[in-house]
């Protein structure tokens, strides 16, 4: 994977809230797609996981059952050595978001929402939803707000709405007080992985009478 | 740190046993805080310190120490078991573990491992127990403000003094 320009990070508290796994699954799974992105953002997250080791060496002790030790050497017997290391594959998706889709980009299952955008949401847990979005070249997806908090990260391609330029690599964290109109750039179609953790508030009517049936 | 690369490269069950004896009631503790009852946080620390085994050709002391190591296994093993959750992880990073480290890099990051500690144990009690509540209650920041009465700007606030005190020690 070539090295992006990244110029939009992830803040520290999600950072924080990753390191210490109380971020919902679909929040988890963007914020590990962009780290495999920027090497900047994985630098801090490493820190954070240092955080948890320096509270959980420093953390009281609860005594274990009578034979816990020995339980365990017969739980390592009884395993198989992982000696495989993980491989690295080309193509568009990191790792971890191909887990999910079950392939590359060609693997997407994409449906139409209008307008040229095409979504696909993504196997996660109920409490917050992660969805790729397919935005053509020039294309708009439609202003909307939001309720939570919504994380956007550009795989491919580039959007630009009220805020910035965002390019591959780039997070935009967006909150309650945004209401944004993001726009693909002419050039290449835009692909972006999408977290929210409650349903987005479209301000015209027609996409607000589709959001039941569409899940945006 | 030593003690991992011993059972990595030998097997070494005398060192495997140290490193249970520091941590193994440490990470049953972390367990029961995040909401384990007694049992299912026995069964899962024995299943972390036989990941540690398991894992242990993954271990690269350069990038972390063997506490940080052991918390993103049980802070894993804690989602998968609380929660039922897959745990998504950055994907592997391209030149992987360098089988010789540098014993001067390893040292390094072992002495900052130390600092780290030294910096979290001297935070003022407030900012350290909510940074606490953060790791090993798995709240999110409004879970927390629930759970302390404390408004969710203060929580807010005082993670950051605490973050800020944190890197300010490590300079």
């Amino acid at each position: 994977m070539t090295r992006n320009q990244i110029t939009h990070h992830l803040t520290d508290a999600l950072l924080m809230a990753y390191s210490a796994g109380s971020l919902p699954e679909a929040f988890n799974l963007t914020v590990a797609t962009h780290l495999s992105m920027c090497d900047e953002c994985r630098a801090r997250a490493a820190a954070f996981d240092s955080v948890g080791g320096a509270m959980i060496d420093g953390a009281d002790t609860v005594e274990l059952a009578q034979d816990s030790l020995a339980a365990t050497m017969a739980r390592i017997r009884a395993g198989k050595p992982q000696r495989e290391t993980p491989v690295r594959r080309a193509g568009l998706f990191p790792a971890p978001l191909r887990d999910y889709v079950g392939g590359d980009l060609e693997s997407v299952r994409w449906r139409p929402v209008g307008m040229g955008v095409k979504q696909a949401i993504l196997p996660t847990s109920r409490a917050a939803t992660a969805r790729l979005l397919f935005i053509p070249a020039g294309a708009a997806v439609p202003d909307h707000g939001h309720r939570g908090t919504e994380l956007t990260l550009v795989l491919q391609g580039a959007f630009c709405d009220e805020v910035a330029r965002f390019g591959p690599g780039d997070i935009e964290v967006a909150n309650e007080e945004l209401n944004h109109t993001p726009v693909a750039e002419i050039g290449a179609d835009c692909i972006c992985l999408a977290a929210t953790d409650a349903p987005l508030r479209f301000r015209s009517l027609m996409p607000r009478l589709a959001q039941p049936f569409l899940r945006i | 740190m030593a003690c991992i690369t011993a059972i990595r490269d030998h097997g070494d069950e005398a060192a495997f046993a140290r490193l249970f004896a520091h941590f193994a009631p440490r990470v049953k503790a972390f367990l029961m805080r995040s909401g384990a009852d007694a049992t299912l946080a026995e069964e899962c620390t024995q299943e972390v310190m036989a990941t540690l085994w398991q894992k242990s050709h993954l271990f690269d002391p350069t990038r972390a120490s063997a506490a940080t190591w052991i918390f993103t296994i049980a802070r894993n093993r804690k989602i998968d078991a609380l929660r039922k959750q897959k745990r998504p992880e950055p994907e592997e990073l391209p030149w992987g573990q360098d089988p010789e480290p540098d014993q001067a890099d390893v040292l390094a990051l072992q002495q900052e491992s130390d600092q780290l500690g030294r910096a979290i144990a001297a935070l003022p009690a407030k900012q350290r127990e909510l940074i606490e509540k953060a790791y090993f209650g798995d709240l999110s920041h409004s879970e927390i403000a629930a759970d302390t009465g404390l408004p969710l700007g203060t929580i807010k606030s005082r993670i950051r003094l605490a973050l800020d005190r944190l890197r300010h020690a490590m300079k």
